[in-house]
C-alpha cells in the first residue's frame, strides 16, 4: 500500500535552502523580533491603563466692565414680554453694550421639568425669544439654548415652549447628551471639579434667563440657583449643603446680563409646581447686573426676607453683589 | 550524518514535568505565610495572549507581563514548544490523552490525523481579539492559564484540600460558583478521551495565536521523503495532529517530539530542512470563513456597551478587591484568572457569576458574609498579573501619611429592623468593636428605654459615619444576626468610581467622564 501511495501522490520536496535564504529567513525573523521586543519595551508600563490626561478645564467670567452711567437692575412692569424685555435692556445702555458683532451668545433659562407655560416652572418662552432676537439684531455669530434638565430633557424642551421658541427666534437649542460635559473646577469650597455643559466653554456671552418660584429645600429658586443648570453627574448631592453650592455656582458662572422671569410666578409647591393655584401673575421682568441684588429683590414676590435666605448673605461675603439692592442705583419703569 | 537527536522527547518530558510542577509550587505557596518573594504571576506573565489582548484594551504592556516577549520570540525561531512544554493545561491534557495508549496502533494513527475542525481556534482567537481591539478583555473565560488558574483556585485545590487535609487553604474556604468552574475544567479533560488534546488542538486561543507566530519559525519537523517509508507510525503519539507524515503543519505542531521516537527509519529530524526534506504546509484557514467571523465579532463590543453590566451601570452588591480600576478599566484588564482569590486570606474575594453582568463573569468581588477585606492586606493587588487590581502598600490602602484618603471598597449601612440594639433592645456593639478604621466609622449613642417588661435598659444604638468607612466589611461579616446580617456593605463610596458616590465633600475632587 505504502508503495502505491508513493506512486500515486507526487513527493514535494522543500527547495534546497542555501546560506543566503537561510540568512534571509533568520534576519527576517529576528527583525521581527527586534520589532516585537522593542514595541513590547516601548509599551512597557507601571500603569494598568493608558489615559489621556483629563484636561480639566476653568469657566472664563463672561461679564463686560461696569459702567456708572447705568443702572445696575431695572425693573419693568408691563403686559408684553417682548416690550418689557427690550426696555430693562435699554436702561441697562441696550444689548450693544453687553453683546459685541460675532458674539457666540448663550441663553441660559431655566428648562428644569416637564412643565407648560402658564405653569411656571420653566422661564417663560417669550422670554427666551425676546432675548435670542434682542441678540441677533446686537449681530451676534450664534445664539444658542441649552439646559441641564431633571425631567426628561426632550419632553421639558418640548412642553416648556422653549424649543420651539428657540427655533421661531433663530437660535439653536443644545440638549445636552451623555457626552456633553467636560470635567471643569469650580474652585469652589464644596464644588470642586464638576462635569459642566461643554457650551459654556465654547462661548463667548452668557446670559442668564432665571425664572422667580419657590423651592423647598433652599426657599427660592432665582438667578444664582438657576445655575445648577450647568453642572451634569450627581449634582443633587449639593443639597447636603445647598447654600454653600449655591453661592459655589455663583462665583464660579459670572454671566454677562440676568434677564428674571416675573410675569408668572410660582409661589407654592416649588420648584415644580404643577397646579394653576400655585400661580401668581406678576407681570415684570428685570433685568440684572447683580446677581444678589436681584435674588434679594424677588424675595418680595415670594414673602421672604433676605434674613431668610443664607446664601444671599453668604454670596455678599464672597463679594458677588449687594443684598440691600435699596442702596443700588435701580431703575423702576411702566411699558404698556 | 544522522543529525536525530533521540533525547528531545526526554527533554521535553523533563521541561514538561519541571513546568508543571513550578506551576503547582507557585499556587500552592500563593498566601500570606509562604509567598515570599516569589512571583506567583509567572506563567500569566509569559501568556502572549493576556498580554496582547490587554495590549489591545490598554494601550500598555503592564509590568512583568514584558516576559510575554520572550514566548513570542522564541515562538517566532522555534515554534509552538509552550503548548506541550510549558503550559500546565496542555502537559495535564497530554497525561489524560495517555489513555489512548490502549487503543489499537490505526485507531491511534486515526485519532491524532489533522482535521479540518483544528480551523476552529483560529475562530476563537479572532472573535477575542476583535473584541480586545475595541476594549473588552474577555480573553481569560477560554485563555489556558487563567483557565487553569481559574479551575484550581476555585474548585480543584479546594476540593482536594478538603479531602486530603493538605493545609492549601489554612481556612478551608467554599467558592462562590466553583461546580461551574470545575465542570468546564472536567469537560476540557474528559475530552481528551475524545480526541487527545481535544482542546488544544480545537478551541485554545493560545494555541491559536503561537500557531500563527509559528507559522515561519526556522526550526521544525523535517521528513526525509527517500528514508520514510509511509508507515504512519510518527502518528501513534502525535499531539498535535500536525501531520508528520506528509507534508508537515508548523502551525498545529507542539514539538512533542513523540514522532522523532517512533520513526523506525530515522525519517524525521527537528531542525533545519535538508535535501530531500519534505514540504510544510502554511497555516489553514478559510479566509473568508475567518473574515466573516471577524466582521461578525465586531458588533459584540457595542453590544456589551449597551447591555446592564456594572460597566454600564453601577452595581450595588458589586464591590471589587482594594486597589481595583475604575469598572471600565477594569474590565479592559482582568482576565479572571483568580490569582486574586488565591492569595485573599480570609476568601471574601469570590469569582463572580452573573453579579456584574455577563462581561464580569468569574471577576473578582467580595461577598462579606464570605470574609472581609482584612485592613493590612495587599495581597491581592500583588498577586494581580494584569494591573486591574493595582499593587498597592499598606500606607496607601489605609492612608496613612502621605496618603490623604483611604482605598474605600463601598460603604456599610445599617438595617435597623434587624440590628439587635435597634430592633430587639438587646446589647450587641460587635460591629462598633470590629470596626478597624481609627477613629472608628461605627460609632454608637447611649440611649435608655424602657424595655416590653417595664425595665429602664440601656443600650448603645449604632451609627456609621460615612465618610470613615472604608467598606471592608467586617462589621457585616462578624454581625451575630445570621442569615442577612444587619449591618450590610454596599459599593457606594468606592473610590475607583467617580459616579458611584453619595456624598458631596469626602471625596477630593476628580476628573468626571460624564
Amino acid at each position: 500500500m505504502t508503495a502505491e501511495r508513493k506512486k500515486t501522490r507526487p513527493i514535494k520536496v522543500q527547495p534546497e535552502m542555501g546560506r543566503r535564504q537561510f540568512m534571509v529567513r533568520v534576519g527576517t525573523l529576528a527583525g521581527v523580533s527586534t520589532v516585537v521586543a522593542g514595541g513590547g519595551l516601548w509599551l512597557h508600563g507601571d500603569e494598568p491603563v493608558r489615559h489621556r490626561a483629563v484636561e480639566v478645564l476653568t469657566l472664563k467670567d463672561f461679564r463686560v466692565p461696569a459702567n456708572g452711567l447705568y443702572p445696575v437692575m431695572a425693573v419693568v412692569h408691563g403686559e408684553n414680554v417682548e416690550t418689557m424685555v427690550r426696555e430693562a435692556v435699554q436702561k441697562l445702555g441696550g444689548l450693544a453694550r453687553f453683546i459685541h458683532k460675532g458674539d457666540r451668545v448663550l441663553l441660559k433659562p431655566n428648562v428644569g421639568w416637564d412643565r407648560q407655560p402658564q405653569q411656571a416652572a420653566n422661564t417663560g418662552p417669550e422670554l427666551v425669544a425676546a432675548m435670542a432676537r434682542l441678540c441677533q439684531e446686537a449681530g451676534a455669530a450664534a445664539v444658542w439654548v441649552t439646559d441641564v434638565s431633571l425631567n426628561d430633557p426632550g419632553r421639558c424642551f418640548a412642553r416648556s415652549g422653549i424649543e420651539a421658541a428657540a427655533l421661531q427666534a433663530n437660535a439653536q437649542v443644545m440638549i445636552p447628551g451623555k457626552e456633553d460635559f467636560l470635567a471643569t473646577d469650580m474652585g469652589g469650597t464644596v464644588l470642586r471639579v464638576w462635569p459642566v455643559n461643554r457650551l459654556f466653554h465654547a462661548v463667548d456671552k452668557v446670559i442668564n434667563l432665571p425664572i422667580v418660584k419657590h423651592h423647598s429645600l433652599s426657599g427660592c429658586t432665582l438667578s444664582m440657583k438657576n445655575w445648577y443648570g450647568v453642572l451634569g453627574g450627581r449634582r443633587n448631592q449639593l443639597h447636603q449643603d445647598i447654600h454653600t453650592s449655591i453661592v459655589d455656582l455663583a462665583a464660579a458662572v459670572r454671566p454677562t446680563l440676568t434677564v428674571m422671569d416675573a410675569v408668572r410666578v410660582l409661589k407654592h409647591n416649588g420648584p415644580t409646581g404643577g397646579s394653576l393655584d400655585d400661580v401668581q401673575k406678576e407681570n415684570t421682568v428685570i433685568a440684572s447686573l447683580d446677581e444678589v441684588a436681584l435674588d434679594s429683590y424677588c424675595l418680595n414676590y415670594l414673602a421672604l426676607r433676605p434674613e431668610q435666605i443664607p446664601f444671599l448673605a453668604m454670596a455678599e461675603k464672597r463679594g458677588l453683589g449687594q443684598v440691600r439692592w435699596q442702596n443700588l442705583n435701580i431703575s423702576e419703569t411702566q411699558v404698556s | 550524518m544522522k543529525i536525530t537527536l533521540p533525547g528531545l522527547r526526554s527533554i521535553r518530558r523533563l521541561y514538561a514535568l519541571f513546568f508543571l510542577a513550578l506551576f503547582f509550587f507557585l499556587l500552592i505557596i500563593a498566601d500570606f505565610r509562604r509567598m515570599q518573594g516569589f512571583n506567583v504571576r509567572l506563567f500569566l506573565e509569559l501568556d502572549p495572549l493576556v498580554a496582547i489582548g490587554g495590549l489591545l484594551t490598554s494601550q500598555t504592556l503592564y509590568k512583568g507581563m514584558i516576559f510575554s516577549v520572550i514566548m513570542v520570540v522564541l515562538t517566532l525561531f522555534f515554534g509552538r514548544f509552550f503548548c506541550s512544554w510549558m503550559c500546565p493545561l496542555g502537559i495535564m491534557n497530554q497525561i489524560v490523552g495517555l489513555g489512548a495508549g490502549g487503543l489499537r496502533p490505526s485507531q491511534r494513527q486515526g485519532l491524532n490525523a489533522y482535521r479540518k475542525i483544528f480551523r476552529f481556534k483560529y475562530h476563537v482567537l479572532v472573535v477575542f481579539l476583535v473584541v480586545a481591539a475595541w476594549g473588552g478583555l474577555q480573553v481569560g473565560l477560554l485563555d489556558p492559564i487563567a483557565l487553569v488558574f481559574r479551575s484550581m483556585v476555585v474548585s480543584v485545590l479546594p476540593a482536594v484540600d478538603g479531602v486530603m487535609g493538605l493545609g492549601i487553604y489554612p481556612n478551608g474556604p467554599v467558592f462562590h460558583g466553583g461546580l461551574v468552574v470545575a465542570v468546564v475544567f472536567l469537560a476540557v479533560l474528559l475530552a481528551n478521551r475524545y480526541l487527545p488534546r481535544f482542546w488544544c488542538r480545537v478551541v485554545c486561543p493560545l494555541g491559536a495565536l503561537l500557531g500563527v507566530l509559528s507559522r515561519w519559525s526556522v526550526f521544525g519537523i523535517q521528513r526525509d521523503v527517500e528514508k520514510c517509508t509511509g508507515c504512519n507510525k510518527c502518528l501513534l503519539s502525535c499531539q498535535g495532529g500536525c501531520e508528520p507524515n506528509g507534508a508537515w503543519r508548523p502551525s498545529e505542531c507542539h514539538l512533542c517530539m513523540n514522532c522523532l521516537e517512533h520513526c523506525p527509519e530515522g525519517a524525521l529530524h527537528y531542525g533545519l530542512p535538508k535535501k530531500g526534506s519534505s514540504v510544510h504546509q502554511p497555516l489553514d484557514f478559510h479566509r473568508r470563513r475567518l473574515l466573516e467571523t471577524a466582521v461578525g465579532s465586531v458588533v459584540l463590543f457595542p453590544v456589551m456597551r449597551h447591555s446592564v453590566s456594572a460597566t454600564t451601570v453601577d452595581f450595588p452588591m458589586l464591590i471589587r478587591p482594594p486597589g481595583s480600576l475604575t469598572e471600565e478599566d477594569f474590565a479592559k484588564r482582568c482576565i479572571k484568572c483568580a490569582a486574586c482569590m488565591r492569595v485573599c486570606p480570609t476568601h471574601v474575594l469570590q469569582p463572580a457569576l452573573l453579579e456584574g453582568g455577563f462581561e464580569g463573569l468569574w471577576t473578582p468581588m467580595l461577598i462579606n458574609r464570605m470574609g472581609y477585606c482584612e485592613h493590612h492586606c495587599v495581597l491581592c493587588g500583588l498577586a494581580c498579573p494584569t494591573g486591574a487590581i493595582r499593587r498597592l502598600s499598606v500606607d496607601e490602602k489605609i492612608g496613612r501619611p502621605p496618603f490623604v484618603e483611604p482605598i474605600r471598597l463601598g460603604t456599610a449601612f445599617f438595617d435597623r429592623g434587624r440590628c439587635l440594639p435597634w430592633a430587639m433592645d438587646i446589647p450587641c456593639i460587635v460591629c462598633e468593636e470590629v470596626c478597624p478604621t481609627s477613629p472608628k466609622a461605627i460609632w454608637y449613642r447611649p440611649i435608655t428605654i424602657t424595655n416590653r417588661d417595664g425595665h429602664a435598659v440601656t443600650l448603645k444604638q449604632p451609627f456609621v459615619k460615612p465618610d470613615l468607612c472604608i467598606g471592608c466589611g467586617i462589621c457585616e461579616n462578624k454581625c451575630p444576626v445570621g442569615g442577612k446580617a444587619a449591618i450590610r456593605v454596599s459599593s457606594v463610596g468606592e473610590s475607583r468610581s467617580s459616579t458611584n458616590r453619595m456624598l458631596l465633600t469626602t471625596h477630593p475632587g476628580t476628573p468626571f467622564s460624564g
